[in-house]
């Protein structure tokens, strides 16, 4: 019989108690009032501090598996979303899936229908790309009424991450595309099976099927363990828990890409397949909900992104939008990711009106509300990418505007 | 040498054979359960029949829950109405109003609902089902067989409302700037 550390303990506590009983404490040594300097043990696997609690937004719904978590924006430096913060959507919750048990199934106009097993898609050429993923509804509030009231509520829908995986291009290849073969149909395993459709030439062109995220698997909520990156194109195109390519000959008109991720327009219309992501910006500090402590010296803080390339320039202005600075952008600035800018600020404590302007590399330039509004009206819903402006009072609290 | 390997990748390309010669084939049982895509045409239906007479039961234990005992809504947003609303300032979104396609109806219910049990309903009662949600838009009528034949050529009301992504530009244009 192996001996009881615990019943060791018990043995010897007496003993140790007597030991403590007898002793006085001015018989104390100098190092034993000393509190410990020693710290807290190794662990398999890292947690946060307990001190920050940083948390993505979660909204009080009566179905929690339908719905969507949005990322603390003004809580996060540089580019990278922690996966523990990255934004979820979800249609009907998170699978919970065995990657010795899943593999991807591509079938449709290909020459060879293949299934790929985790394990034989990991031994495939593999690359890693920094892309953000924004959700088209992100933002959406604020077609109607423009007062987001801090980052997450406004623009938390939006998260940037590294991705690990394989090109789509690389497996479509193996199993041979035929030329018939102009869309194609990527389906999930969550349990209302997801699927949208996308055209083979942006398939072919840069989209991947990635099973990391920063450097370790995928987190659950994102995807585990496969999912589809289609670069700057909506978030709702990367489609998770991916089980199926089907490569067909037209869009097959999922509900997901008809009655929903649908622009209406003013005339009744709306616009169909729009999958890019314009090019969009948010000052995350100071930022509403957070207050200003004091007058004096602070940095502007913000993120830009677009699903049309890099970003080229981000301007500031700190009056309203009566006159604009160029804003330091923080490298790499990489395409169809978050880029960081930086611009150093004095306030001087009175009231002010706060906002970010993106500039892309396609020269696209980031609208006002009221040019999104005269394009497209208040009824459009996704694809909201107009100036966000944040305002700054007296007292130093900060408030969307 | 170097001349001969490029050769030999030119051959290698034009082949199109698979490189690294990884994944396995599936049996075509494997693909035929997994393929549940349904086509704008129709493509993909499975046999079976229904009329939104044959649905009321179904309807009322397996969605009222949810949609509201005639579609008009209860947990979820309505699923019939919002005829000529898109252009208003309060635009409803429905099967009627909005939906282009009536295959992804049957695609929908089939793949997704309910929503806690997907799959629940067989392809009798997924037709019967879809048939009923149309006969409350007032598309088909309520003895109106919906089977493989008839569902594509169900047109929708919204079926030419959809406009290809064309955004204008919605600024001033910036002039690119080299640095």
């Amino acid at each position: 019989m192996k001996p009881n550390p615990r019943r060791r303990f018990l043995q010897l506590a007496p003993v140790a108690a007597l030991a403590g009983c007898a002793a006085k404490p001015d018989e104390k040594t100098e190092d034993e009032k000393l509190p410990s300097m020693v710290g807290a043990p190794i662990r398999a696997y890292g947690e946060r501090s307990p001190h920050d609690k940083t948390k993505r937004l979660v909204p009080d719904l009566k179905r929690p598996q339908l719905g969507s978590t949005r990322a603390p924006l003004a809580d996060t430096e540089g580019i990278i979303t922690p996966a523990g913060l990255h934004f979820e959507r979800h249609h009907a919750g998170v699978p919970d899936i065995d990657p010795a048990k899943h593999s991807l199934l591509i079938h449709g106009l290909v020459d060879r229908p293949l299934a790929f097993s985790m394990a034989e898609l990991k031994r495939l050429p593999s690359e890693s790309r920094i892309h953000f993923i924004e959700c088209s509804g992100n933002s959406g509030g604020e077609w109607k009424a423009p007062g987001g009231p801090d980052a997450a509520r406004s623009c938390g829908l939006a998260s940037c991450s590294e991705w690990t995986g394989v090109s789509l291009k690389v497996l479509l290849d193996e199993a041979g595309l035929k030329k018939e073969g102009k869309w194609l149909l990527a389906e999930g395993a969550d349990a209302c099976k997801m699927f949208r459709s996308l055209p083979i030439e942006k398939c072919l062109a840069d989209c991947f099927v990635a099973y990391a995220q920063n450097g370790e698997a995928l987190r659950p909520e994102q995807g585990f363990p496969l999912r589809l990156m289609v670069p700057g194109y909506e978030g709702n195109v990367c489609v998770k828990w991916l089980r199926q390519i089907k490569v067909v000959d037209v869009p097959y008109q999922s509900r997901e890409e008809t009655s929903h991720y649908t622009d209406l327009l003013p005339d009744g219309t709306a616009r169909q397949f729009s999958f890019v992501v314009d090019a969009k910006s948010i000052i995350t500090s100071p930022s509403g909900g957070q207050k200003m402590n004091g007058a004096g010296f602070h940095e502007i803080r913000g993120l830009a992104w677009s699903g049309r390339g890099r970003i080229d320039r981000v301007d500031v202005s700190t009056d309203g939008g009566k006159t604009w600075v160029k804003a330091t952008l923080q490298e790499p600035r990489l395409s169809m990711a978050f880029t960081r800018f930086r611009m150093p600020w004095q306030w001087d404590g009175q009231p002010v009106e706060i906002m970010s302007r993106a500039v892309d590399e396609s020269g696209y330039v980031q609208p006002t509300r009221e040019e999104l509004v005269a394009a497209r009206g208040v009824n459009s819903q996704y694809h909201y990418n107009g100036i966000k402006s944040w305002k700054i009072e007296s007292d130093g609290s900060v408030k969307g505007a | 040498m170097r001349r001969l390997s490029l050769i030999l990748c030119a051959i290698a390309l034009l082949a199109q054979g698979p490189k690294y010669k990884l994944g396995h084939a599936p049996s075509d049982a494997d693909i035929a359960t997994t393929d549940i895509f349904i086509a704008p045409d129709g493509k993909g239906l499975p046999p079976g029949k229904g009329t939104a007479f044959d649905a009321k039961e179904t309807y009322s234990r397996r969605c009222a829950r949810c949609h509201g005992t005639q579609g008009q809504g209860d947990q979820e947003g309505p699923l019939v109405g919002g005829k000529d609303s898109l252009k208003t300032a309060k635009p409803l979104k429905t099967v009627g109003s909005f939906w282009p396609y009536s295959t992804t109806l049957y695609d929908y219910i089939r793949r997704a609902m309910p929503f806690d049990n997907p799959g629940l309903l067989d392809a009798n009662q997924t037709y019967a089902v879809t048939a009923l949600i149309l006969h409350w838009n007032g598309i088909i009528g309520e003895k109106d067989v919906i089977d493989a034949t008839t569902l594509p050529k169900v047109k929708m009301p919204n079926r030419d409302g959809f406009v290809k992504d064309d955004r204008p530009g919605t600024g001033a244009k910036a002039k690119k700037k080299k640095k």
